[in-house]
């Protein structure tokens, strides 16, 4: 029949008007209140109706894997022994696989015998050029570059706030172990520890040969030096005590007001590595006395 | 039709080896075999080029041309002499696999025959080969720049042409490490540094004369820059712009059209608005690093073109001593995730004809809740909804998470925790046929729909076949092809579905085509539900290395993406066996050899049928202009 197909249309138009509204009624007029907990039905495989996130007063959250612009991981800020030490060891192969080359490294160098030391002198990421590939934190090594959760970087300006540099890059490994602890967890069964690979080392060959190796360390320039670290990586190495790796902490609470939960001053970081070497060094003294 | 002597109709069955074995007796001298490293097919002497393809054509019976190709061979490695290649990729649309041909000129004349009166799928494809590596095509009725404006200085493909704010030849570049000081590249490379002006040009005195040429051949004889004045246009015909900047142009671009009243008499599509050398950047790239840019080619459908990428590379990688092909969990995955994006680009694809028809985002936002769900998996597995950037070569970047759980990191983060294979049975077995059901329903009766679409657009048979069209265009006028049949890869000669196939050739069939195809997509992912399950705890991890090489050769991957035939031209070539960068990189670009035919189907129709008709293609600009 003519214009049988019309009304078909039109009641189905209907249906999706009401079941949006269904959903209202089913929670009680409070659909959008933070205070009831809905979120999963509601953008679930089994939500009808509107599906509308009601951005920014709700976002959604993002999945582990979810990559937006790398960032550098750094030792905790109150770690005992190294407090904001860098895990990466400026060995470039981040910058060499990045497709659209948009991270730059300056190796450092030991002033006093020339050879390169493990640790970069400047890093910098231009997020202008960045196609958030996750490629860097994926061929990494040392697990030192990963993706980040944090799309809110809007700015007024390209010119001076698109370059990000080393402090800027810089966040702890707890927040890696926040924003993905499954993934968190699972590198570091690989790595055979939560510490940063080299400091494992260090740790086995015992404080003294530490020193004496520490200069020369490797920073993947050459070949060999890629294959010997390959070797030593596939080498059994002792399981990570159960205990350390199940800390893993659990997503922060998102009820603080104002500010991301993780974003905090240069000054509050300064203070708290501050408080933390000194925490070290009055323990070394101790230990001296 | 012309009866076909018996032994013609066998050769139209024979296999390649003897389809080629029967061309070097018939051209003695004119075609020989291709003995260099990797590659493969013949070279025809470029004198009989037109007899030899046409041979091929009627005789052997390759009806289809997926694929006419330049390469730029300068100076290194295998290739001794400078010279510029043309590489043709024919099929038979009964199935099978290429009859690849190819044909030499100098890099100075370069000058060869154009295949454009056997195969009218030529018509863009050469010339884009003229517009990026400047080989005149004789015999050519239309030989202009496409995607590039007339005027443009040198032939950008080149290898010897170096683009704005040039680096180095390849990446990765030597200034990012270990003394990466940054800088922006127009503070070191300055852009006027790497323009050359023609010698006789006059800066202070430049106009746009770019479109003088088009507007002048397209018959009117009016000068169109010039109207205005107090006669106005003496003529009752009228020439139109639709786009570049038109909603219903799904992009940036444009429609040449001469208008009697509301009557398109012609049309000529205008492109390359969004034109940025992809295929120039694929060859600084390693091969690698070009596996995210590929998402950025149509990019609805990205896992599609990871897909199509990474099998033209494992084609070549089959050919060196240390390779470990994907395994069978790998090859699950990539299905899972080409047909759910199948089923986003098609659902995306009715939506968007439906704006075009005037049912404005109603029945596409009722689509996008489906899409939602699926890029939401895609994001919880890839990392990303749209630039999924998911396939590596012999592998995938990770397995399925056990749980689609989401992080709060962000104020106001609500957190959403699913089991994984759970939301994947809910979406496959209920949720997306439901809402295929629900389209079904609500369209595919509608008058209006009806009325608009039925007869509309029309595309012969033959001329879907000649214009190298692809996907729902060619199904939808009764040539039942798909690659995932006719020319099979990875799993899916042992999954079972059908070819969706429609005869009427106007826009109605192509939707019911993409309709069918849904419900294709759907057998095919319950079919593979099963697959996931026992195939749980596979290793999936490609061992291809950040700084991984090629062997040498030349490969054509290719895949049914939603829109058509994708295929990846992929040479590694060098002095080397194994190469780190491609030496050439071409996409065969649905999307954009799907518009030849656009002229001959708009002809007659309305203006607002055009809109729609365009809407029918399913195009994507970041595919179309690459």
């Amino acid at each position: 029949m003519t214009g049988s197909g019309f009304i078909k249309g039109m009641l189905l138009t209907l249906r999706h008007f009401i079941q949006t509204y269904l959903d209202d009624l089913r929670y009680g007029f409070k659909k959008y209140s933070p205070a009831v907990d809905n979120f999963n039905e509601r953008q679930g495989t089994r939500a009808e109706g509107a599906f509308t996130v009601q951005y920014p007063e709700e976002k959604l959250a993002m999945p582990e894997r979810f990559r937006f612009i790398p960032f550098l991981v750094v030792e905790d800020y109150d770690h005992p022994d190294r407090p904001g030490k860098d895990w990466c060891t400026s060995c470039g192969i981040c910058a060499k696989v990045c497709p659209p080359q948009c991270i730059w490294i300056v190796r450092s160098n030991d002033p006093a015998t020339g050879r390169p030391v493990p640790e970069p002198e400047a890093f910098f990421i231009d997020i202008d050029i960045c196609m958030n590939c996750g490629f860097c934190a994926e061929y990494c090594p040392f697990d030192a570059i990963k993706m980040d959760h944090d799309y809110e970087l809007a700015s007024y300006d390209r010119t001076t706030n698109h370059i990000f540099d080393k402090p800027k890059l810089s966040k702890e490994l707890k927040y890696w172990k926040t924003i993905a602890p499954t993934r968190a967890v699972a590198e570091a069964q690989a790595r055979g520890g939560w510490d940063h690979k080299d400091a494992q080392k260090e740790a086995r060959r015992g404080p003294k040969k530490a020193e004496e190796v520490a200069p020369t360390a490797p920073s993947a320039a050459t070949r060999e030096e890629v294959r010997a670290r390959k070797a030593e990586a596939d080498a059994p190495k002792p399981a990570p005590a159960p205990t350390a790796v199940a800390e893993a902490p659990k997503s922060a609470s998102n009820t603080a007001e104002g500010a991301k939960p993780w974003t905090e001053s240069e000054d509050e970081k300064e203070k708290r590595k501050a408080a933390a070497l000194a925490r070290k060094a009055a323990r070394a003294a101790k230990r001296g006395e | 039709m012309i009866d076909v002597a018996p032994e013609q109709q066998d050769l139209k069955q024979a296999t390649i080896a003897e389809a080629i074995a029967d061309l070097k007796m018939r051209f003695p001298g004119a075609v020989s075999d291709d003995t260099r490293e990797g590659y493969s097919g013949v070279i025809v002497d470029k004198a009989k080029l037109l007899d030899v393809a046409r041979y091929i054509h009627d005789a052997l019976g390759f009806d289809y041309l997926s694929s006419a190709t330049a390469v730029d061979y300068l100076g290194e490695g295998v290739h001794s002499s400078d010279h510029i290649e043309m590489v043709y990729h024919a099929y038979r649309t009964s199935g099978g696999g290429a009859l690849v041909f190819k044909t030499q000129t100098d890099r100075e004349a370069c000058e060869v025959p154009s295949l454009t009166p056997i195969w009218k799928g030529a018509d863009f494809q050469e010339r884009e080969a003229w517009d990026l590596y400047g080989v005149r095509f004789t015999g050519h009725p239309n030989l202009r720049r496409i995607l590039l404006w007339e005027g443009f200085h040198g032939f950008p493909m080149r290898k010897d042409w170096k683009e704005a704010y040039y680096e180095s030849d390849h990446k990765p570049f030597e200034s990012r490490w270990p003394a990466g000081h940054v800088h922006r590249s127009e503070e070191k490379t300055i852009f006027g540094h790497n323009v050359v002006y023609p010698a006789d040009i006059d800066l202070s005195r430049l106009s746009d004369v770019s479109d003088a040429s088009i507007y002048a051949d397209f018959g009117l004889g009016v000068d169109a820059q010039r109207v205005g004045g107090s006669e106005g246009i003496a003529t009752d015909q009228i020439m139109v712009n639709m786009g570049p900047h038109h909603p219903s142009t799904h992009g940036v671009f444009r429609m040449l059209m001469k208008l009697d009243g509301e009557t398109v008499t012609s049309l000529e599509p205008i492109m390359g608005y969004l034109h940025r050398n992809h295929e120039k950047i694929g060859e600084r790239n390693t091969f690698l690093q070009n596996i995210p840019f590929t998402d950025r080619l149509d990019y609805i459908s990205s896992m599609g073109n990871n897909h199509g990428y990474v099998l033209a590379v494992e084609q070549l990688l089959a050919r060196g001593a240390k390779w470990n092909p994907p395994t069978y969990r790998t090859e699950v995955l990539r299905v899972l995730m080409v047909e759910l994006t199948r089923i986003v680009n098609h659902l995306w694809a009715i939506g968007f004809w439906l704006n075009d028809l005037g049912a404005f985002f109603t029945p596409v936002l009722y689509f996008i809740q489906e899409r939602e769900r699926i890029l939401d998996f895609f994001e919880t597995v890839a990392g990303s909804r749209m630039m999924c950037n998911y396939m590596r070569f012999g592998g995938v970047f990770a397995d399925l998470p056990d749980r689609m759980r989401s992080v709060a990191n962000l104020l106001n983060d609500r957190v959403r925790d699913y089991d994984t294979m759970q939301f994947l049975t809910e979406m496959i077995n209920e949720r997306i046929p439901r809402t295929i059901d629900e389209l079904d329903e609500y369209l595919t009766t509608n008058d209006i729909v009806q009325v608009r679409s039925k007869g509309v657009g029309y595309l012969s048979r033959e001329d879907a076949i000649n214009y190298s069209t692809a996907g729902p265009l060619l199904r939808g006028s009764g040539v039942a092809y798909d690659i995932r049949r006719a020319d099979p890869y990875s799993i899916y000669p042992e999954l079972d579905f059908d070819v969706a196939v429609e005869y009427s050739g106007d826009m109605y069939a192509r939707y019911m085509v993409r309709l069918k195809e849904m419900r294709e997509s759907v057998r095919i992912l319950k079919q593979i539900l099963p697959r996931l399950e026992y195939t749980k705890g596979e290793s999936v991890t490609s061992d291809f290395a950040y700084s991984g090489k090629v062997p040498v050769g030349e490969a054509y991957g290719r895949v049914e993406n939603g829109k058509g035939e994708l295929g990846f031209y992929v040479v590694a070539a060098g002095d080397k066996k194994q190469v780190a960068n491609p030496w050439r990189y071409h996409v065969r670009a649905p999307s954009f050899i799907n518009l030849t035919p656009l002229g001959v189907m708009s002809r007659g129709a309305k203006v607002a049928d055009v809109v729609a008709i365009l809407g029918s293609i399913d195009i994507v600009l970041g595919e179309t202009d690459r």
